[in-house]
């Protein structure tokens, strides 16, 4: 633990494979704005296998903007992004997005993924809601048609990520500590971990959450938003702006209708109300009943149409 | 508790551009559509702006109001909620205002 700050590593987001490398550990923005001091981090392990070990630290910032506005302020003539106040204080006029760093990484994460023809998709939903089930069974039945990779997103463990390598795919973990929500950041350094080949599809696991992911672009292609039929059909109006954010919801668990209540046509209505466009499909991920609506959305996604049009066929790549 | 994270970018967006000054007050708008609590970011903001120029600045929130225009019957309307819906019963509605997340001024010494 970090005795300045009482961070730990186990604190800060961890991207790691599952041969148990750990590409980063990157301490959380809060830690980077304290002020700077040193880490050491001794490594115990042999370096006899071929992987970079890029322990990046992002504190330490020492921005020394040395604009040199020296203006001699005469009456009258106040800069107006600096305006003194009449204690000596100065006014700084900002007019900066709160979310200007995410929404700047995510757009570089959506031309790197762009140029490569791959086709990200965030997918969300509350814990427990069947992602995971979700995603195994659709690389299992879309084995030998596309090239899929995964990156799993949790506070901790790699249980998810184990759960994906058993089908034989790529998949990267990142652990976000207390962290309740991936970032463009995280997913620029997962993308650089994952290194997806070009014409794949990915799809990004966020963290188990309906609340905080919602505002967080990544760079995805597409949002997709997983509820179950045992949370409850009032889902849409407890969470909104996960509903607003989602390209696509998928009510998930439909073998279960017969035992809870649960109102697929009130939960859809509700859905469209706040996001008049956005695609509904019922399905369930332990049965496969309605998979298929599913791998047919994956299949007409407009941007695997781009990816498929816009890169050379390769081994590896797109198979149609 | 997004706001955390939210907060964090706040501090670095503000040090980006005050350097080593100190900051002694932050003006926000943050908009009821936006996603993030005021209150959050107040109790957030003391932790992460603690041992940084930004410590003991005062944090001031202008708490805008979420408005949309109809485009069916053309009235102005305020915003109660998430829904999007015109009291004239027309989803077809446009969001003039309640969306902002903005840092807009800091005060440095």
């Amino acid at each position: 633990m970090c005795a300045t700050c009482g961070c730990g590593d186990d604190a800060g987001t961890r991207i790691s494979d599952l041969d148990g490398t750990v590409h980063e550990i990157v301490h959380d923005t809060a830690h980077a704005a304290a002020a700077p001091h040193e880490h050491p981090h001794p490594h115990d392990h042999e370096h006899d296998h071929g992987h970079q070990h890029d322990h990046e630290h992002d504190h330490g910032h020492a921005h020394d903007h040395g604009h040199g506005h020296q203006h001699p302020q005469s009456p009258g003539t106040a800069d107006p992004g600096h305006s003194p106040a009449a204690d000596g204080r100065t006014l700084i006029s900002l007019e900066e997005n709160l979310l200007a760093k995410n929404d700047l990484l995510a757009s570089r994460n959506r031309g790197w993924l762009e140029g490569r023809g791959v086709q990200a998709f965030n997918v969300m939903s509350s814990p427990g809601a069947g992602k995971t089930t979700l995603l195994v069974r659709t690389i299992r039945e879309l084995a030998g048609e596309l090239e899929i990779g995964v990156i799993e997103g949790d506070q901790e463990t790699s249980l998810d990520a184990d759960r994906i390598r058993s089908t034989g795919r790529p998949v990267i973990q990142i652990n976000t500590g207390a962290g309740c929500h991936l970032d463009a950041g995280m997913l620029q350094r997962a993308l650089g971990a994952l290194d997806p080949v070009p014409g794949s599809t990915l799809f990004i696991e966020n963290v188990g959450n309906l609340v905080c992911p919602a505002l967080f672009d990544l760079g995805e292609s597409a949002r997709v938003v997983v509820i179950s039929v045992t949370e409850g059909d009032d889902k849409p109006q407890k969470y909104p702006h996960m509903f607003l954010a989602a390209d696509l919801v998928i009510i998930n668990k439909a073998d279960l209708l017969p035992y809870v209540e649960f109102d697929v046509e009130r939960c859809v209505r509700q859905a469209r109300l706040l996001n008049p466009g956005v695609d509904v499909l019922t399905l369930s991920a332990t049965t496969g009943d309605g998979m298929d609506g599913w791998l047919e959305w994956i299949r007409k996604n407009p941007h695997l149409a781009t990816a498929a049009a816009g890169s050379a066929p390769r081994s590896g790549g797109l198979r149609v | 508790m997004h706001e955390l994270s939210i907060t964090q970018s706040l501090v670095e967006a503000v040090l980006d551009r005050t350097g080593g000054r100190s900051v002694t007050g932050v003006n926000l708008r943050i908009g009821p559509l936006s996603g993030v609590l005021p209150d959050a970011v107040r109790f957030c903001f003391d932790v992460v702006s603690a041992d940084t120029p930004l410590a003991g600045a005062t944090l001031t929130i202008d708490e805008s109001e979420g408005r949309a225009r109809c485009r069916s019957c053309r009235d102005e309307f305020v915003l109660e909620d998430m829904f999007l819906l015109c009291p004239c019963g027309s989803a077809d509605v446009e969001v003039v205002s309640g969306r902002e997340l903005l840092v807009t001024s800091v005060e440095v010494a």
